[in-house]
């Protein structure tokens, strides 16, 4: 009685993890058969190889390249922001920082990533913009410079807490070697410290590009809704969150063309926010089995 | 000697530069804070907590939006908590180091970093239409309950895996079986872990916009739900959608909204950090 | 020969007469007393030994020469602290160079995770040197003094932590003696190792003092009298005995030293 009380139970708790298999298999099954049928109409060069994304208008393109554009640019300005300021916090907290003002400063900077994205939006479209208009009088009210450097800050504690961990996670005699050796902080830090740890500081550096390709709310309210194959920052454009989010919002009918251009670039999405997440995941587990 | 003292300057070089990131992020915080509180905190009242949405700029509240996130988070909450502590329960305990158990481990983690959006599209395929559910508060619950799940399970193991391993040795030494140790020993003892990531994946539940537009929730509602099966919007989609009017009244309205959010959010991380410092005390 | 031991003498008249010396040196950590008020003198080119039970400031005595208590949160000493009549506790002491001369060896081997080449040549790098047959020839004399070069020398780009405890241990007293300090200080260095790696680096020990003044805390009261010329015995916090490793361990004076020695507390 008692052992199959116990099977019964493990079996459950079985099937409770089998839900995330399940979750899974359902997001590709879905994006995929929709996806499918998009490309039963739309031809998959013309995706990758138009250079204009116009589903909603008459004269119809599917160029999923102004999107992607759009996406990398917001990113690229989002990451070289937030990975040199991210990682000098990382480093002054593990290394300089005296442990109570690390204790207290590590949860206050978590704070940023606990802020709703849409409240950041919100930010970069009515406080960083007119802002930075000040003194680029070029740029547009919507624009992917403010709206990127927004997300920087957002995504600032992935990277300051993440590699601050495994900063910490490395042995503290690797430290006395260093200063024994009459390394200055900066010495151990940078020759010692971070190339130990370097495993565990892509991780977190690739879980943050990663968290920016699949951000939506601050792109969508202040980078504009323009798809648009530009590097130009200071203009509107589009991304491929944004548009999911503009058609979900208009009345596209349900299994129209158009329906379906949302899972055709949510699949892009998923694809690439997949592919880093496994590369971050890969890097992690190197860290810790040479750490912990 | 000339080499050591360069090295010397350019270590506190560095250092005042860290103090200057550091700070910058608080600042920038502090600033952002400061700026919405002075937008919005002269727009809130009792009556644009209480009352139903209106087209006019100083009228109406957020009070179906409002309900709209308390019906989403408990409903939420019982969907996600048990299927996720019972999953942690699984991988931490139960599961033995095998090819099953590291595909469910990578999966997780890379569940964790699916961008929100896409649960959205799930969750529109999925639970409004081939459950038929429509952009009713149910779906949007399940919807929200698969985005944390993965952060529910990754904290619970967290919080499991803390209890030392001489309470386990010692209940099985006295003759109980797995799940009696689980439930009577690891349970109890982790519970102040479990809360707090619990309490911080619905905070983070709470702030969600992309997923729920996505499924077909409704930037204007004029009446606060009802049942699961109700049509509903959510503060954050309340929010956006005065921040996409173009008139300066609804920024207004849009900033206090934002500071009846941010006070909710910040109130579930705080009480988060309260629980995870008790928590801690007892195992150091 | 002749001229050889002219110059010795030569060089001892013009010595002076401590390497380190310590005046009413006190520790604390917090509100923990660890050191009560400690007086030493430690002569150069020799081995001193620190012995005593766990916990009675042997360790954290030894860590004050080349400053690495600095790091601790709740640390604070009083008294000085002398090496070659400089006193190293000055605030405008660069604590940096003090340890290029004052030389650390550490309880359990701690190379830098990089290939061996890296580690020895680490403190000639972090120094500014870009030299490479300096840094190459630096790296072989060191690693021959500690006699590792015939086992690695082939394998110099090779990652240090693929090492045997006992070669990783060697590796860092190289790593150590590339800089060129004067004094040594090892921290319980053989205490994670097995016996013929032991035997091995006290050896090496014994051959470093022509060069170095060396001070060498351990558990072992064997390894004490087999290698040091001079013997202190540690308890409390305080500096019970001191004296010359032979009188030590045959005849010595207090009461506690004995038992401690004789095995019947510690």
């Amino acid at each position: 009685m008692r052992k199959l009380k116990e099977l019964l139970i493990e079996r459950t708790l079985l099937s409770s993890a089998l839900v995330t298999i399940a979750v899974t298999v359902g997001i590709i099954l879905v994006l995929s058969i929709q996806a499918f049928a998009f490309f039963s109409e739309v031809s998959i060069i013309d995706f990758l190889t138009d250079t204009k994304w116009t589903p909603l208008f008459t004269e119809k393109h599917f160029g999923i390249l102004p999107l992607l554009a759009g996406t990398l640019l917001t990113s690229f300005i989002a990451i070289a922001f937030a990975v040199p300021v991210g990682l000098s916090i990382s480093i002054y907290l593990s290394e300089y920082a005296p442990k109570s003002f690390r204790r207290t400063i590590k949860p206050a900077l978590e704070l940023l990533a606990g802020v709703p994205t849409v409240v950041y939006g919100f930010f970069a479209l009515t406080v960083v913009t007119p802002f930075l208009q000040g003194f680029m009088p070029g740029l547009s009210g919507f624009n992917s410079l403010s709206a990127g450097l927004v997300m920087g800050v957002m995504i600032i504690p992935y990277i300051s807490s993440l590699s601050e961990d495994a900063l910490h996670a490395v042995p503290y005699s690797l430290r006395e070697a260093a200063y024994g050796m009459g390394s200055t902080k900066l010495q151990n830090a940078f020759k010692v410290i971070v190339p130990a740890a370097s495993s565990g500081i892509i991780a977190s550096i690739i879980l943050a590009i990663s968290r920016a390709i699949g951000e939506t709310m601050i792109v969508a309210i202040a980078a504009g809704q323009q798809p648009r194959l530009t590097l130009d920052p200071t203009v509107p454009i589009e991304t491929i969150t944004t548009y999911i989010v503009q058609v979900s919002l208009g009345d596209v009918p349900h299994d129209s063309l158009e329906y379906r251009t949302i899972f055709a670039a949510g699949i892009a999405l998923f694809a690439f926010t997949f592919l880093l997440n496994t590369l971050s995941y890969k890097a992690r587990k190197k860290f810790q089995e040479k750490y912990e | 000697m000339n080499n050591i003292t360069k090295n010397r300057l350019k270590n506190n070089a560095f250092k005042v530069w860290g103090i200057a990131c550091t700070l910058l992020g608080l600042v920038l915080l502090a600033i952002f804070i400061g700026s919405i509180l002075m937008d919005g905190l002269q727009r809130i009242s009792w009556e644009f907590i209480t009352e139903l949405p209106s087209r006019f700029v100083d009228q109406g509240g957020i009070f179906t939006a409002l309900m709209g996130s308390v019906w989403i988070l408990v409903l939420t909450t019982f969907i996600a908590l048990p299927l996720g502590i019972a999953a942690a329960i699984y991988l931490e305990e139960y599961s033995k180091k095998n090819k099953l158990s590291s595909l469910l481990e990578i999966n997780i983690s890379n569940l964790a970093g699916v961008p929100s959006i896409i649960y959205g599209l799930l969750g529109l395929e999925i639970f409004a239409r081939i459950m038929q559910m429509g952009a009713s508060i149910l779906a949007g619950s399940f919807t929200l309950a698969l985005l944390i799940l993965p952060i529910i399970i990754v904290s619970t193991r967290e919080a499991i895996k803390a209890v030392p391993k001489s309470i386990r040795d010692a209940s099985f030494a006295l003759g109980a079986s797995k799940w009696q140790t689980v439930y009577h020993q690891l349970l109890p003892a982790s519970f102040g872990g479990i809360l707090t990531g619990i309490i911080l994946a619905l905070s983070r539940a709470v702030g969600e916009t992309a997923p729920l537009i996505v499924i077909g929730a409704l930037a204007y509602v004029p009446f606060a739900p009802s049942t699961p099966m109700d049509q509903f919007t959510v503060l954050p989609i309340q929010i956006f959608n005065w921040i996409s009017m173009p008139q300066h009244g609804f920024e207004q309205n849009a900033a206090a909204a934002i500071i009846i959010l941010l006070f909710i959010t910040f109130a579930m991380n705080g009480i988060a950090v309260y629980y995870r410092n008790r928590w801690q005390k007892k195992f150091k | 020969m002749e001229k050889e031991k002219k110059a010795e003498v030569i060089d001892s008249s013009l010595k002076r007469k401590y390497k380190i010396e310590a005046k009413e040196v006190k520790v604390w950590y917090g509100d923990f007393m660890a050191i009560k008020g400690i007086d030493m003198n430690i002569k150069a080119n020799s081995v001193t030994a620190f012995i005593g039970p766990s916990g009675c400031g042997k360790s954290t005595f030894l860590r004050l020469f080349n400053r690495m208590n600095d790091y601790i949160d709740d640390f604070r000493m009083e008294g000085k602290i002398f090496i070659d009549d400089n006193n190293i506790n000055k605030k405008k002491v660069n604590v940096e160079k003090l340890r290029k001369e004052v030389g650390m060896v550490f309880q359990k081997p701690n190379p830098f995770p990089k290939s061996i080449f890296e580690n020895v040549a680490y403190g000639l790098r972090i120094q500014g040197i870009k030299d490479k047959t300096f840094l190459n020839e630096r790296v072989e004399d060191s690693l021959k003094q500690v006699a590792l070069w015939n086992e690695v020398k082939d394998d110099l780009n090779k990652s240090a932590l693929a090492l045997s405890g006992g070669q990783q241990q060697r590796l860092c007293i190289a790593r150590t003696l590339a800089v060129e300090p004067s004094i040594i200080l090892m921290d319980e260095p053989t205490s994670a190792l097995d016996p013929l790696s032991t035997a091995k680096i006290e050896e090496l020990i014994f051959q470093l003092k022509e060069k170095y003044t060396i001070v060498i805390v351990t558990h072992n009261m064997q390894q004490a009298s087999r290698i040091s010329n001079h013997t202190a015995f540690f308890y409390m916090g305080e500096l019970i005995e001191y004296d010359q490793t032979k009188k030590i361990f045959t005849h010595p004076e207090k009461k506690q030293t004995e038992d401690y020695i004789t095995g019947r507390f510690g």
